[in-house]
């Protein structure tokens, strides 16, 4: 909704949409709950979690929300974008949040933007920062453009609610506190709301396409230097030992050694782990600007000098076909 | 069945500068390609026309030499394209964006599916398509990595996400944004690059989409930059690890035990 400065304090709290999938909380959940309750402490407001087409649980209450705002029945079948877009437009209407924060996953970016249209928002993609500007009130937002070759600050002066979606495993998740309580508001989704909702027919947990770099901690990521398919059977052995998953470059993925949804950068996904390792990736710009935002980097390659080697926090010089092994041996 | 494919033209870099006074990208003096998710979109329109008949139209929203990401649509296969260019369009956010494409939709008329790449390698927001949709009131599903079936009244696609993917029925019109790999673009025939540049491009004022001039452009986005600013850069230097296979990996783990990086987890060999 577009409004005046006048209209502002009749928009409160920071909401938080809850992430979920086959009706079970994802832990992005809690990152996005531990961002709004640093906002809504600023802003002396509370935290909401929206959860829709599920049931919420007390971890959101133990996380730092305040308070949860639940639409479900049985019209909610796997993910619905048209059906949820419609409850969370209804919910908005009627509470007036003053921050609306969701996850810059495929969920997230699908039903988000359609939110923000319809309820005529400002909203910012995949933020890395978030704070309350103290002379207005206003929420500054911070992205990377360009795949992260530049951060770019957004507000949204005139415009409320203010959205945005935050990247997984950047804001930190708060210490649960299982004391903490909550109350559960319950809503209905309006009927008619969507008449053109589609039909979700199967949903697949797993499988090819099932890679999850978005929420992943750890990606152990291979170039066109592991050779063939087998190369990458020996990452994923490392990663499993991590608890990770397995990345690739573009180039082994073209090679057809692995999936496309495994693909790093500009052309595949832009991940923000804590831990990056980079097998035999020379580190073109295209594969550096999706993961150089990446908490630790470590490179293992036998030339020394590649731009992947020079970036890295840690750059192990040698033969990765037996650095790799012994490295997951030694794990255990 | 009557597909609009919506294509952006990007920077051919991702060495992009910025302008200290109006914070926008410098766009001048860079080479521009077709957003490289676009050229999936472009082919999986041509592939259903080709299959279910119909007509593809290439739409873009730009500056007026963005009528070659037009031009490239049209080598691929697409059967006409237009260009919306005009001052007043000038730092549209993407709610605004979203709203120009979609009144262009709704002006070609008749429109049963509006195919788009999963984002832009520039803004990497991914919200036009979905921005689409809402505008419009279409359904809509994003990631698509494969087309299972169309029908007279439907299409149904197979969804990526974190967790693995979904298979939705969508009634159209519908929106839906494809991610690489759905298909494999295809290289253009000489003719067609020949015949896409001689091709009458034409292009649309916001009169000519009926598009309500308080929608569109920087006045009517909700969203503002208000600072850009290089990334922090990497702090510390590179720590270089050398010797046996057996030490490197023992003085890995060691370091990335100092960061808290495989907790509970101690190195056998060191």
């Amino acid at each position: 909704m577009r409004i005046t400065d006048a209209d502002k304090s009749s928009y409160k709290n920071v909401w938080i949409i809850a992430e979920t999938a086959g009706g079970e909380i994802r832990p992005v959940t809690y990152e996005l709950i531990g961002a709004a309750r640093g906002l809504a402490d600023a802003r002396g407001s509370i935290v909401a979690a929206v959860v829709i087409g599920a049931e919420p649980d007390a971890s959101l209450f133990a996380y730092g929300a305040d308070q949860a705002v639940v639409v479900n029945g049985s019209e909610f079948v796997g993910f619905n974008d048209e059906l949820e877009a419609a409850a969370l437009n209804h919910l908005i209407e009627k509470y007036k949040p003053e921050i609306v924060l969701c996850a810059a996953t495929a969920r997230g970016r699908a039903l988000i933007p359609r939110v923000a249209v319809q309820t005529v928002s400002g909203l910012t993609a995949d933020c890395t920062g978030l704070a309350i500007d103290p002379q207005t009130g206003d929420l500054l937002q911070t992205r990377p453009a360009f795949g992260g070759n530049i951060m770019a600050t957004i507000r949204t002066s005139n415009h409320r609610p203010q959205m945005a979606t935050v990247r997984p495993n950047v804001m930190k998740a708060l210490a649960p506190d299982p004391s903490r309580t909550g109350g559960i508001v319950r809503e209905r989704l309006p009927d008619g709301a969507a008449p053109n909702a589609k039909r979700v027919i199967e949903t697949v947990r797993g499988g090819e396409t099932g890679v999850n770099l978005a929420d992943a901690k750890t990606i152990v990521s291979g170039g066109r230097a592991m050779k063939g398919p087998e190369g990458f059977e020996m990452l994923k052995r490392l990663a499993d030992k991590l608890g990770g998953v397995v990345g690739a470059s573009r180039a082994a993925v073209d090679a057809g050694w692995i999936a496309y949804p495994h693909q790093v950068g500009q052309t595949g996904q832009t991940v923000q782990t804590s831990l990056y390792i980079a097998c035999g990736i020379s580190g073109q710009i295209q594969h550096l600007v999706g993961m150089q935002s990446c908490g630790c980097v470590v490179a293992i390659d036998k030339n020394p000098d590649t731009p992947m080697m020079k970036l890295a926090d840690i750059a192990v010089t040698g033969d990765l076909f037996e650095i790799v092994p012994a490295l997951t041996r030694a794990l255990g | 069945m009557k597909i609009v494919v919506c294509v952006k033209q990007v920077p051919g870099t991702s060495d992009a500068k910025i302008d200290p006074d109006t914070k926008r990208i410098i766009r001048e003096g860079i080479k521009s390609i077709m957003n490289p998710f676009d050229l999936y979109a472009v082919e999986e329109a041509v592939l259903l026309r080709e299959r279910f008949g119909g007509e593809v139209i290439a739409v873009s929203m730009g500056p007026e030499r963005a009528s070659a990401v037009i031009r490239e649509a049209l080598s691929i296969g697409a059967d006409r394209g237009a260009l919306l260019s005009d001052r007043a369009f000038g730092g549209s956010d993407t709610w605004a964006t979203s709203y120009a494409l979609a009144r262009a939709v709704d002006t070609i008329g008749g429109v049963d599916l509006v195919i788009c790449g999963k984002q832009a390698v520039d803004g990497d927001t991914a919200q036009v398509g979905p921005g689409i949709a809402a505008h419009l009131g279409f359904s809509q599903a994003a990631y698509a990595a494969r087309v299972v079936d169309v029908s007279k009244n439907s299409i149904t696609v197979q969804r990526m996400n974190e967790d693995g993917y979904d298979v939705c029925e969508l009634s159209l019109p519908a929106v839906v944004t494809v991610v690489k790999g759905i298909n494999q673009p295809r290289v253009p025939s000489l003719r067609g690059v020949i015949a896409a540049r001689a091709a009458d491009v034409p292009v649309w004022k916001p009169a000519d989409i009926n598009a309500d001039v308080s929608r569109i452009g920087l006045d009517a986005s909700p969203t503002r930059v208000v600072r850009t600013a290089p990334p922090e850069p990497r702090a510390g230097r590179t720590e270089r690890v050398e010797g046996s296979p057996g030490e490197c990996a023992a003085r890995l783990i060691e370091l990335l035990n100092a960061r808290e990086l495989i907790q509970g987890v101690h190195s056998s060999c060191g």
